[in-house]
């Protein structure tokens, strides 16, 4: 163990604070990961500051503004090791929709005074602007991935995190197939594990919200539902793109469905 | 109880209304039950307490990538064949701690091991599960460093030694069911100790051993009739010839070593989700990972032993990378594995017949299909090449 505890840094960028809340969640945890780290700088949980280099900077939020452009290349350099939190830092998230619109457009919409807006084109992941050296996925990051990541890099040994589908942790958690026995379109055999499988333990289809997994075959699932299922090119485009429709093999496949739905 | 002694191997006559005495003889030995109940739309095999609790006039709808239950005779009991999970969830457990210790000073202290074995009674196992069991004792249960079995475990020979299995003969098999391909079923051949053929007024029952023989001891058993007993070989017959699925067993081992290179392995490869849902349910695949965790104090420390999957990509992770990095290798592998390779490595096929892998792939690809594929490729691609037939 290192005499003193790691300086954490816990950034947030254009985000919901849904995945810095996760940590504030840990609970009885929390106390013990103040006890083993420094958060150095975690403006949600705390107003004091302490001044850069950090061992660990979680960011989460994807970067929308030109604000936010600038900023992460300090927090990288700011970082020793930079690990993006959440579907929005590690492919854009539910923002990222703006991406296949017109944001000014859509800031008309939502804005009394867009004028006073600076945004980029695009929201895109921490990933797209700096190297980044690991990532949890999720809206929100599940708490216990959290505290293995934490746990992994103050013992120096990998993080336990899968990569593979869905499916495998459901059924070992022994709940029922939704897809199979109820015909819902449940998004688990493309989607990457972590979440607990918390959606399909509750009798409702994965949305996804952890991003593709490794790997993953939308055409063949996109087949089932659409031939099958009678779901429409729409539908699947929309499932595709939620929480992670930026990312890819997300993005392309609902691109693909969307040039299907215009008749293309 | 009386002074007669059931003896091993007959076969006695359960009345439906005295089918309850088997849960108290169960409980009155310390089991506890394991049976068949209906959670979120499927029978699976959980703990129960009761006949109550058991599916009744039900049955089961199943094929490729689809399964629902429906309304079948309300008067029995045991109409609906395998669903998600058997026994093997309780033998082989998802996720199994296997040790916890911390960091005293310098040294490691043990805190706690795998969880005690639990005496468990299986209820309602089926003659394809009975065959899976029978091929995880295989795996698990022998020692031989002259093949590649891997080492017994512990922990799974007690629990297999403590349990009490009692088995269900499928009188209406499933629609992607194909244990008589294997000869694995619908009847039970042996591994039981009581073995149950359910007819409108009660079971057929076969003792299958002394352990099944004493908890008959305290059943309200009578000697079945004639046309009994004709009745339940009759359904077994008629079970035999209405399987969902067939599968050409014989030359399996064969077809799938020339097959290696065949196109209709591409062919799979762009329906296979590789989501790994077939081996979860499949009740021979023994895939495990074992993860090592460490608390942020660094001095918990904690080894657990997980199910894992040959269609993870993760999994096939070796020092010099990823073992397996298409789909397709990975399909391959794991049909090459279940039908071919394993009679090398435990002198059994890896597939029962039981169809799980079928109902519960999200796509519905169906393993007796693929199967024939690779055959009827065999065919086309040996003219092509000029090879003779039979050779």
């Amino acid at each position: 163990m290192p005499s003193a505890p790691p300086k954490v840094a816990v950034y947030k960028f254009s985000s919901c604070d849904g995945c810095q809340l996760q940590l504030l969640n840990l609970e009885t945890k929390l106390l013990e990961l103040v006890g083993a780290v420094e958060i150095a700088y975690f403006l949600e949980a705390r107003r004091r500051v302490l001044p850069p280099p950090y061992d660990v900077g979680l960011v989460e939020g994807s970067v929308s503004t030109p604000e936010e452009e600038d900023r992460i290349q300090q927090v990288r350099r700011d970082c020793k090791y930079l690990v993006a939190i959440g579907a929005c830092a590690t492919s854009g998230g539910i923002q990222a929709l703006r991406n296949w619109a017109n944001v000014e457009e859509y800031a008309r919409y939502v804005y009394a005074k867009p004028e006073y807006l600076s945004t980029l084109e695009t929201a895109s992941p921490v990933a797209s602007h700096v190297f980044i050296d690991f990532e949890l996925r999720g809206c929100p990051v599940n708490q216990y991935q959290l505290l293995e990541l934490v746990s992994a890099l103050l013992t120096g040994r990998k993080p336990n995190i899968s990569t593979h589908s869905l499916c495998i942790e459901c059924k070992r958690l022994g709940n029922t197939c939704v897809l199979v026995a109820q015909g819902k379109p449940c998004l688990g055999p493309i989607t990457q594990v972590g979440c607990g499988a918390l959606c399909p333990k509750f009798n409702r289809a994965c949305y996804g919200c952890f991003g593709p997994m490794e790997q993953p075959n939308i055409p063949s699932l996109g087949q089932w539902f659409t031939e099958r299922l009678g779901h429409t090119p729409r539908d699947m485009k929309r499932m595709l793109r939620l929480f992670n429709g930026y990312l890819e093999p997300f993005k392309q496949a609902s691109e693909h469905y969307e040039r299907k739905e215009k008749g293309g | 109880m009386t002074d007669q002694k059931i003896p091993v191997g007959s076969r006695q006559f359960l009345p439906r209304s005295a089918f309850e005495e088997l849960f108290a003889a169960l409980h009155k030995e310390g089991y506890s039950i394991v049976g068949p109940k209906v959670t979120d739309g499927a029978v699976r095999m959980q703990p129960i307490g009761s006949v109550a609790e058991m599916p009744q006039g039900i049955r089961d709808n199943q094929d490729g990538g689809f399964y629902r239950l429906e309304e079948g005779e309300p008067e029995l009991w045991f109409e609906y064949v395998v669903g998600p999970n058997g026994p093997k969830e309780f033998f082989f457990p998802a996720q199994l701690p296997l040790f916890e210790f911390h960091v005293q000073g310098g040294r490691f202290d043990l805190d706690a091991g795998p969880p005690q074995v639990p005496k468990l009674a299986f209820l309602g196992v089926r003659p394809c599960e009975l065959a899976a069991i029978d091929v995880q004792d295989r795996v698990f249960g022998r020692d031989d460093p002259g093949t590649f079995r891997c080492e017994s475990e512990p922990w799974y020979l007690q629990i297999r030694q403590e349990a009490l299995l009692i088995a269900v003969n499928c009188t209406r098999p499933g629609g992607t069911c194909f244990c008589a391909s294997w000869g694995t079923g619908p009847e039970a051949a042996g591994g039981y100790d009581l073995a149950l053929t359910e007819l409108k007024d009660g079971f057929v029952v076969a003792v299958g051993s002394k352990r099944g023989a004493a908890l008959a001891e305290n059943l309200s058993l009578r000697a079945p009739s004639g046309a009994e007993l004709e009745l339940a070989t009759l359904k077994m017959e008629l079970a035999r010839e209405h399987m969902g699925r067939q599968l050409e067993t014989p030359d399996l081992k064969q077809l799938l070593n020339e097959s290696i290179e065949f196109p209709e392995w591409d062919d799979v490869a762009r329906r296979c989700l590789s989501c790994g849902n077939c081996t979860m349910v499949c009740p021979t695949c023994f895939c495990c990972t074992v993860s090592d965790g460490s608390d942020l104090s660094g001095q918990e420390i904690t080894r657990t032993r997980f199910w894992e999957s040959c269609f993870s990509h993760q999994f096939t992770y070796t020092i010099a990378g990823p073992e397996r990095n298409t789909i397709r290798g990975r399909y391959r592998h794991w049909l090459r594995h279940k039908l071919c390779t394993w009679w090398d490595q435990f002198e059994c096929s890896g597939c029962v017949g039981c169809g799980r892998c079928i109902t519960w792939c999200p796509v519905g690809i169906d393993l007796t299909e693929e199967a024939q594929r690779l055959r009827e490729g065999s065919t086309k691609h040996k003219k092509r090449l000029g090879v003779s037939h039979g050779e």
